[in-house]
């Protein structure tokens, strides 16, 4: 399969990108690892005028704890997340994630920004950022701002960005001390999209009580799903077996999943409570060990 | 829009005028006339087309010509050194690791890349490695026996 007819342009800088993508409005489409958008353009799910490939613009790639965050810049290759024991000791719902994330060859091209900025809500990496509490800095001609994760998502492929800005960082806050993730994930086989994903991330207080939790689903409607009302109902609560499956229920509440060939929407939606549990059980016994 | 790239493929410096959406999986086929890596899924799900870019696997179904400008690329033709067979591809023939063939030149670059990394994979990382790379016709056990087998012949 051959792609509609583009233009190609590799810029050097991020303002050179802006530049582009300014002059060619919706015409534009960044190009990051091209593991999403090179297969849509492919079976001609779209088709744009001018790709602005982003790959070989120098400082987008890096891991690093800095000023209270993880900062992760957006051209960072999955297989980079997947290699970083930074990310294995500290931000397990993001390790959790990577390695279920297509297969090892699709991760060693495709990058965090790109399944971030995608707006794809069968992509893994929007609940991580969400449950992790994360900003998303995107810079345009006007300079840089920072967007919410739980902010960001508006549609189904539609983003907070606007057609001249480029998703650049993603910022996590370091987690407190007894905090715990987990992300949750089921699939079909390697490389299939979640059936439904859960990402949880909580914190403890000196009590063991529930300090702050947060959880997301994947592929549960038309965009990231935030379970806000399972992460009020934790609040200050034990995390015992009741209260784990009440917030599991209220998780499934919150997904709005339409039935496909993965299932049917009372299969995905009692999925999304099987999972949740799972994955609270996991995070709790992380935040315990932290 | 055309572009001028420059890469090497095999070791050999080329320079070609591209199309912006020429994928590097064409340019490979035709324009270099080496059809050892193929074309499956189309859709970056089989590996057929998995070559090396820069010495990590890829899927060359995935990637634009224009993309690899500057870059390194080796593929299945460019495994055998000086008449030797890589020890991956002995591997195969002595594990009986393929059957039609199809999957087999993704499959090898897979495992070579792998081995380069991981001397001494182990069964669990090998079936990792090649999880990108379908086969439909041994199931994988020659296939993991065959990488085993090149990992004690580089060891």
């Amino acid at each position: 399969m051959i792609p509609a007819a583009f233009d190609y342009h590799r810029p050097g800088t991020l303002d050179e990108a802006i530049g582009l993508l300014s002059r060619y409005g919706a015409e534009a489409k960044v190009l990051s690892g091209g593991m999403s958008l090179l297969p849509a353009l492919k079976l001609r799910l779209g088709s744009y005028g001018h790709l602005v490939d982003i790959g070989r613009i120098p400082g987008l790639e890096y891991i690093r704890e800095e000023g209270g965050f993880l900062r992760i810049g957006a051209g960072t290759r999955q297989s980079a997340l997947q290699r970083s024991e930074l990310i294995k000791s500290k931000y397990a719902v993001l390790a959790d994630a990577v390695p279920l994330i297509a297969d090892p060859l699709v991760r060693n091209r495709g990058t965090i920004g790109g399944n971030l900025a995608n707006g794809d809500p069968a992509n893994d990496e929007p609940a991580i950022a969400i449950a992790l509490g994360a900003a998303l800095v995107a810079r345009g001609p006007d300079g840089e701002r920072s967007i919410p994760a739980g902010q960001f998502y508006q549609a189904l492929y539609t983003t907070a960005l606007a057609a001249d800005e480029i998703l650049t960082e993603v910022r996590i806050p370091i987690p407190p001390p007894r905090s715990g993730g987990a992300y949750f994930k089921l699939k079909r086989k390697t490389g299939d999209f979640a059936v439904v994903g859960v990402a949880v991330q909580l914190s403890l207080d000196t009590k063991g009580a529930v300090g702050s939790a947060a959880l997301a689903l994947t592929n549960a409607g038309p965009t990231p799903v935030e379970a806000a009302a399972a992460a009020m109902f934790l609040r200050e609560k034990p995390l015992d077996g009741k209260t784990i499956a009440e917030a599991a229920r209220l998780t499934a509440e919150a997904a709005s999943p339409s039935a496909d060939r993965r299932g049917s929407v009372e299969y995905k939606r009692e999925m999304a409570r099987v999972l949740a549990g799972r994955a609270l059980r996991a995070a709790l016994a992380r935040a315990e060990r932290n | 829009m055309k572009h001028d790239i420059r890469l090497t493929v095999n070791g050999t410096a080329h320079e070609a005028e591209v199309e912006s959406r020429l994928l590097l999986v064409h340019f490979i086929r035709e324009n270099l006339r080496l059809t050892g890596t193929h074309i499956g899924c189309d859709t970056s799900h089989c590996g057929v087309c998995t070559v090396l870019l820069d010495g990590e696997p890829v899927k060359s179904c995935t990637v634009l010509a224009v993309q690899a400008d500057g870059r390194s690329v080796s593929t299945v033709e460019g495994l055998e050194q000086a008449g030797k067979l890589h020890p991956v591809q002995e591997g195969f023939t002595e594990k009986h690791a393929l059957q039609c063939g199809y999957c087999t030149p993704g499959m090898l670059m897979t495992c070579s890349a792998l081995l380069e990394r991981n001397r001494n994979p182990s069964e669990q990382e090998i079936r990792e490695a090649i999880s990108g790379n379908l086969c439909r016709c041994t199931g994988y056990l020659n296939i993991v026996r065959a990488v085993q087998h090149a990992a004690e012949k580089m060891s």
